[in-house]
């Protein structure tokens, strides 16, 4: 049993035939190859699978399919195509914030959903919006440090809307 | 496969509702981890879905003179972000989960999950929040200690929908809420208490106006005496060291604490007793000197 569902996925109208409880990460990976969002968990609980719906940062692997319709979804390969991207990547190869890389498309979007709302964190205000985004290899220093380092450098960045 | 309903108004949702026996779904973030099966494959529910976080007639929140409502698909972040709800209330729900979990799960499904350690609970047991449960034919309006009747138990009945929460905001001076968890985020508690009280100064001392103290994850339901309570209302703040060793004895009549893979009874109970002290002294006794 499947339900035709649209919605906005990188910028761009999507409309897809897929069962209404079938998971955002499912759709992502298997029906639409696009497998830089990760799964870890499975449960909520790592963010690997974190994707921004509507701007704001959500997990992938707790969202149905029917709850798409009518949102705008941006996964890591669309928000790579960003000014902004390129400047979180150039920060976090700086700071050394990557290690194995599979949390590193969470972080990104988590990093993302902060300095859209808040575009001079606190190193507290960074590590309450990385909370949710676990890095088994423990690099958080360094990914808290990008974070910062993306904040101060970032100028006008995160004052100007993305286009996504 | 189940059939999955996303019905486009409350109206239509409980149409649904009235006709058949179904599972709501609102937020997911706690059905679709307890209903999922492996990796690629699609959640598997014994009834039929309905949809409900999208429903606009659930996501209002209002602030009219002190009452407060607040729909039941507000998701915690809208709540937390919302500058007509006080701080006391948002206190809790900036403490659950993790800001992108906090962007899915709703207040009503907190409630509705009705878990014993289900942290937006002791701080509406404690705002004694009532419950307007909707059906296709009327409403009725429920006071949340009457509403969870066990683990995991409520009365919601078949063709109802949870569509609003009702808080009457009391008078507040000085509040206390602590979440003990293995870790600061994304964690279930092991004990929550929340405290707040409402006290006049008056010369050299403080009256106790008004006072709620809840603990979560210490029984079966959120605890909360009234026994307790009244003997601290009307007093002023210096008698609380001679109330205090009545005030500990009621709770501790009460509290009946699991042992189970997150902590055991002993742990919970102390550590219940030292946070409800620590509010009785921190709070309560020391308003009498500011």
């Amino acid at each position: 049993m499947s339900d035709t569902i649209n919605f906005r996925l990188n910028g761009e109208a999507v409309r897809l035939t897929v069962p209404p409880l079938k998971r955002l990460v499912d759709i992502l990976r298997d029906d639409l190859n696009l497998t830089g969002t990760k799964e870890g968990c499975g449960e909520g609980q790592c963010g690997a699978c974190s994707v921004l719906v509507d701007g704001r940062l959500a997990n992938s692997c707790l969202i149905p399919a029917a709850l798409l319709a009518g949102r705008s979804i941006v996964t890591i390969e669309g928000y790579r195509n960003s000014a902004r991207f390129d400047h979180l990547k150039a920060c976090f190869e700086k700071a050394g914030a990557l290690q194995c890389g599979f949390c590193t498309p969470g972080m990104i979007l988590a990093a993302e959903a902060l300095l859209c709302q808040n575009p001079k964190p606190t190193q507290a205000d960074v590590r309450v919006a990385l909370a949710g985004n676990l890095c088994r290899c423990t690099g958080y220093n360094m990914i808290v440090e990008a974070v910062l380092l993306a904040a101060r450098e970032g100028g006008k960045l995160w004052s100007q809307p993305t286009g996504l | 496969m189940v059939t999955t309903y996303r019905p486009i108004t409350l109206r239509e949702a409980l149409e649904i509702r009235s006709q058949a026996r179904t599972i709501l779904l609102a937020g997911g973030s706690d059905l679709m981890v307890r209903q999922r099966v492996w990796s690629g494959t699609i959640p598997q529910f014994s009834n039929p879905v309905v949809l409900i976080s999208h429903l606009k007639e659930l996501q209002e929140i209002s602030l009219t003179e002190n009452i407060l409502q607040i729909g039941a698909g507000c998701t915690l972040a809208q709540i937390i972000n919302d500058p007509g709800v006080p701080a006391y209330l948002k206190l809790p729900l900036s403490q659950m989960a993790t800001p992108a979990i906090r962007n899915l799960g709703t207040i009503g499904g907190n409630i509705c999950n009705s878990s014993p350690a289900g942290d937006t609970l002791p701080m509406l047991y404690a705002l004694d929040a009532r419950l307007t449960l909707q059906s296709k034919e009327s409403a009725r309006s429920v006071d949340i200690a009457e509403f969870i009747t066990g683990p995991g138990h409520n009365s919601l009945q078949s063709d109802e929908i949870l569509s609003q929460i009702t808080v009457t905001l009391p008078g507040c001076s000085r509040y206390f809420y602590r979440k003990v968890g293995a870790r600061q985020a994304m964690c279930i508690s092991k004990l929550s208490f929340f405290g707040l009280a409402d006290t006049l100064t008056e010369e050299n001392d403080s009256l106790i106006r008004d006072v709620r103290i809840a603990f979560g994850a210490a029984a079966p339901t959120v605890i909360r005496s009234r026994e307790a309570e009244n003997l601290l209302k009307g007093r002023r703040c210096s008698r609380v060291p001679q109330l205090r060793g009545d005030i500990l004895a009621c709770y501790e009549r009460l509290l009946s604490p699991l042992d189970d893979l997150r902590s055991s009874k002993e742990y919970r109970r102390t550590v219940a007793l030292n946070l409800l002290d620590n509010f009785l002294t921190n709070d309560l006794q020391r308003s009498c000197v500011e």
